[in-house]
């Protein structure tokens, strides 16, 4: 099953790209665990300088910015 | 006094802000020293945000998927230009690339920052991005 991370402490931003992650895996059927990450310490571990953050399958497909549902499900077809 | 950019992260926000980011060779000389002290007061103004040239070059995907995103600033104390060159490396051509030297800054081994060459190498830049 796919995993997906969403990164990001909490703000609008993150909410937003949480939201649109929610909507373009029910939009595309896949099947998939949604991770939210929140601690900016783990964030920050991960390498991650800028939230939101996306993750799929371990690897980071945007930073610093909160695609939106169609290209989120673009991400997913990849 | 905190920052922009100290302000945000005492907040426990990385979000991102503003359509910059500064990468600074870091290297071990005097100009190497001013080279980042500039990319801190520029990100502390608020101007952009201090990057992680190291992070680039260790070819961190996270660090190289952010770094596509957004308009680069390359700062390099010396002409051998080690922060520009990382970034062509990792194929994120720097839109903005300011050698400490090329301002008439002498490099030596002394590590010491003198507030007037960061100041220099400050306003090189901002001049550079408003042109």
């Amino acid at each position: 099953m796919m995993k997906i991370e969403v990164l990001g402490t909490g703000c609008a931003k993150c909410k937003s790209l949480a939201k649109n992650v929610e909507k373009a895996v029910a939009e595309a059927g896949v099947e998939a665990e949604i991770v939210k990450v929140e601690s900016l310490q783990e964030i920050m571990n991960r390498g991650v300088m800028m939230t939101p953050a996306l993750f799929i399958d371990g690897e980071a497909v945007a930073v610093g910015r909160a695609p939106s549902v169609a290209e989120i499900k673009g991400m997913l077809k990849r | 006094m905190l920052g922009k950019e100290d302000e945000r992260k005492e907040e426990g926000c990385l979000c991102a802000s503003g359509d910059l980011l500064f990468l600074a060779c870091a290297g071990g000389s005097n100009v190497g020293q001013i080279s980042n002290q500039a990319a801190v007061e520029l990100a502390k103004e608020g101007r952009g945000k201090l990057f992680c040239l190291a992070g680039i070059g260790a070819h961190i995907d996270a660090m190289i998927v952010a770094a596509r995103e957004i308009k680069l600033v390359a700062i390099d104390g010396c002409p051998v230009q080690c922060a520009k060159k990382i970034l062509d490396h990792a194929g994120l051509p720097a839109a903005l690339a300011v050698v400490v030297t090329d301002l008439g800054i002498e490099k030596s081994p002394r590590l010491e920052v003198e507030a007037a060459d960061c100041e220099r190498v400050v306003e090189r830049i901002k001049e550079g991005l408003r042109g």
